[in-house]
């Protein structure tokens, strides 16, 4: 059959596209979550309004954005058994018991504590309210270490053996799935781009009132700790990135080799800042590099040998048989790129900004502002000019989907840089398909899915931008007198809910 | 008692809870067509599921977790046999769940009108999808030697299962209507209890017809006492319903989901999904589940967890106990 229609390739696009649409929404809830959860602690301990306003309105844009990650995420749940029966009739031992605790855990925590959030505000007392969404916050990280604990074992597979008469893997050792370095790794990079991810969001947004300054006390502190967290959220990026790698390079020489486009070993291994090459024959035709780099990104020196995707190839078929053992190199290659570039444009603008925006250190005394000043942006001793200052935050708005670009290739990348196994070493893709499954089934839920996505993601952001537009909402006697008891107050029995849908 | 057969069971269970729960959610969903008035009363009903209607729909996350955890192959070939519905069934949740949420966040009456008819259809779907689906699990569909459902779309469309999609689908409703007379203070309570009589009616008949069909073509004793339950319950929460009694009504149209569902995996058990082709090829609760090893973590899983979940899901029931009406609809900020 031609490979375009072939149900492995078809099955594959429609996995990659309703996960890398699924992760649009994943980072900003769990960070989100986490960051609205900070500024409700903040109203509740200091009592200062903006931090109420500043909570009901990141809090608003959370639930537009959590809504479409959890009814996206319904389809990850099934989409195993209805695509990929084979994959899950010969891992479903191993691989299904995260999801379980996944669902039974972190599902469940999410779910039941975000309606108690949404319409609890006049019917629990603040301290309760807000215990509300931190264990919302506590299930979206539970959820993404379960799922990623999950993926880990298809990188990585630990704690398992194959069952011959049988023919699938079963669990032998699930503490081993739950904590093997491949996991713990994942885990930190994708809890830091998360929050890396939410950082920028809450600096664009902050920046885009900030300009026209309006809402100025909210936003003041939005961007102050939307700038914090991006900061931070890049460094453990950076920083949980480059051991990820390592792991990587011990674990799957092949993917990044491919990353690096190293076609043959190379002592000292250079670093790729371009290249381009023929993938048929095997080599590069340009290629701009800085020497003993990608040995020091490998394993720490700058003078190690780094085996090429040629030799590693080589290696592969003399342990699991005649075959190609290659990914699409090119995608390997440029998503490795543009998920490092992306995330870390986003990360400089934002320790730049946390420069610029500096409070005590070394700012001249009379460029300090006050609560409810549009905060000066001082490159060195004098502000930016109108036109530098209004650049600034015209990047940072126009930048704050960049780390979701990142995102998404870091996942392209490395679930393309796994390629051909589904699970490393053990499983191919090509075998993991359902057998059972049309062409034509999986070009309708192909078509219906991506159609469906489409619409809904143009009307969630058309609503996202109507919620920012209005800016924090003011606030009503209810917001600033929460009821004392659990229910409510129960004297008024005809007063409205304080949110109704 | 195996561990694969405690695993039979909790899926049971687990299944019980998502039809029990989104059952009346799915319900009033029907209602917001069928007994709302105007756009007041419609809110009124939306609200009454609004703080637990993405809980109770956990419950299928975790059936469908837990049958790939316990039941792979289980997994593997109803999820790739029953593609189009379960499709279908997906789409109507990923709609659903944006329509509870967006249809208040823009006050234009084209947005607004088309989320409610988002919420009626994606409600009455899947209400009526489970019960084809179930049917043609109790039923037996065509499954090879390899355990792959090999059978078409239209043979998933029998009258046995098309009858169980009409129970089920009538059964939420009643079940949703009972909870709405519950849940609800005015002028609509009144009349969810009037429609609650009559849909009870239509459902009763329906009910007893497919629990009859099942219990001739597959049932033994068990499944008989369980027939005889929801029968019985169903019939008392109509009578409890006239009495004006809303609490235990809904409590015995919850026992008539259990009961049913109960019945499903009795005439089930030992098979998962039989087999129509040859009795040798049915996925059963030995040949389908994982190692003892996988079902023992699973295990202990479930008995810390689940207390839990219906602790304070429970507790979530609590907070919102307060009956509501079109008073007590917040007119949203825009």
């Amino acid at each position: 059959m031609d490979m375009a229609l072939a149900p492995e390739t078809l099955a594959r696009w429609q996995f990659g596209i309703t996960t890398v649409y699924h992760f649009l929404f994943v980072p900003l809830t769990i960070s989100l979550a986490a960051l609205t959860a900070g500024l409700q602690t903040a109203w509740v301990r200091t009592e200062k309004e903006k931090y109420l306003r500043a909570t009901k309105f990141w809090g608003k844009l959370f639930l537009i954005n959590i809504a479409m990650g959890v009814v996206t995420g319904i389809v990850q749940e099934f989409q195993f058994g209805m695509n990929w029966s084979d994959y899950s009739r010969f891992v479903g031992d191993v691989f299904g018991a995260p999801l379980a605790f996944e669902a039974l855990i972190a599902f469940f925590f999410e779910s039941t504590f975000i309606g108690l959030w949404i319409f609890g505000w006049d019917k629990l007392p603040k301290k309760i309210h807000l215990a509300c969404i931190w264990m919302v916050s506590l299930g979206t990280l539970l959820s993404a270490y379960f799922i990623l604990a999950a993926n880990s074992w298809m990188q990585h597979p630990v704690g398992y053996r194959i069952n011959e008469e049988k023919g699938r893997a079963e669990l032998t050792d699930f503490w081993a799935v739950l904590t093997q370095n491949t996991t713990l790794n994942q885990v930190f990079h994708s809890f830091s781009a998360a929050f890396l991810t939410g950082g920028a969001f809450m600096v664009g947004i902050a920046a885009f009132h900030l300009m026209r300054k309006k809402h100025i006390p909210v936003m003041r502190t939005s961007l102050r700790l939307g700038l914090v967290t991006l900061a931070v959220g890049g460094i453990l990026t950076a920083v949980s990135g480059d051991t990820l790698g390592k792991v990587m390079y011990e674990q799957q020489p092949m993917k990044m080799a491919a990353a690096e486009a190293l076609w043959d070993g190379e002592e000292p291994a250079p670093f790729s800042v371009f290249a381009y090459g023929d993938v048929d024959e095997g080599h590069n035709k340009v290629a701009l590099e800085i020497p003993g780099l990608l040995s020091f990104l490998a394993h720490s020196d700058f003078d190690s040998y780094v085996p090429g995707i040629n030799d590693t190839n080589k290696a592969l078929q003399e342990q699991f048989g005649p075959g190609d053992y290659k990914p699409i190199v090119p995608v390997a290659y440029w998503g490795f790129r543009w998920m490092i570039g992306f995330g870390m444009a986003s990360f400089s603008l934002g320790l730049l900004g946390l420069w610029l925006t500096r409070k005590r250190f070394l700012l001249p005394d009379a460029l300090r502002t006050g609560e409810d000043e549009v905060p000066h942006l001082v490159l060195l001793r004098k502000p930016l000019g109108t036109r530098l200052s209004r650049m600034y935050w015209l990047l940072a708005l126009w930048t704050m989907a960049f780390p979701l670009i990142a995102n998404s290739w870091g996942w392209i990348f490395t679930e393309m840089g796994r390629q051909p196994w589904v699970v490393y070493g053990v499983m191919q893709t090509r075998d993991a398909v359902s057998p059972g499954v049309s062409t034509a089934e999986v070009i309708t839920s192909m078509s219906v899915f991506t159609l469906l996505y489409a619409i809904l993601a143009v009307i969630e952001v058309k609503l996202l931008a109507k919620y920012v537009k209005a800016g924090p909402p003011e606030l009503t006697e209810a917001d600033l007198n929460p009821p004392t008891k659990i229910g409510g107050d129960l004297r008024d029995a005809d007063k409205p809910m304080a949110f109704s849908y | 008692m195996e561990l694969h057969d405690v695993w039979f069971v909790l899926i049971a269970v687990l299944w019980t809870g998502y039809f029990f729960l989104e059952g009346f959610d799915f319900g009033v969903g029907v209602l917001t067509r069928l007994l709302a008035r105007n756009r007041a009363e419609k809110r009124v009903l939306i609200n009454t599921i609004g703080p637990v209607w993405d809980g109770n729909e956990v419950w299928l996350l975790t059936a469908g977790g837990a049958t790939f955890a316990a039941f792979p192959e289980w997994y593997a070939t109803l999820f790739s046999g029953f593609y189009l519905p379960l499709l279908a069934i997906l789409v109507c949740l990923i709609v659903r769940g944006v329509a509870f949420e967006y249809r208040v966040k823009r006050s234009e009456e084209r947005w607004q009108r088309n989320w409610e008819t988002a919420i009626f259809w994606t409600s009455l779907i899947p209400a009526f999808l489970w019960g084809v689906a179930f049917g043609n699990i109790v039923r037996g569909v065509k499954i090879d030697r390899d355990l792959e459902y090999v059978g078409s779309v239209w043979d998933l469309l029998n009258p046995y299962a098309l009858l169980g999609g009409l129970v089920t689908l009538t059964l939420f409703t009643f079940h949703g209507t009972v909870f709405t007379a519950l849940k609800t203070v005015g002028e609509i309570r009144e009349r969810a209890r009037t429609l609650a009589l009559r849909v009870g009616v239509v459902t009763a008949v329906l009910v007893l017809a497919f629990l009859l069909w099942t219990q001739f073509a597959s049932g033994d004793g068990k499944s008989l006492v369980a027939l005889v339950v929801a029968v019985a319950a169903l019939v008392v929460a109509l009578s409890a319903t006239q009495a004006g009694r809303e609490g235990w009504a809904f409590a015995l149209s919850g026992v008539t989901i259990v009961a049913t569902v109960a019945m499903f995996f009795l005439t089930l058990f030992p098979n998962v999904m039989p087999s129509t082709l040859d009795a040798d090829w049915s996925l059963t609760v030995t040949n389908a589940s994982s190692s003892p090893y996988t079902l023992k973590i699973m295990t202990w899983l479930a008995a810390v967890a689940t207390p839990l979940v219906l602790l304070y899901q429970g507790w979530t029931y609590w907070v919102f106990r307060k009956r509501i009406g079109t008073q007590h609809i917040a007119e949203p900020a825009h």
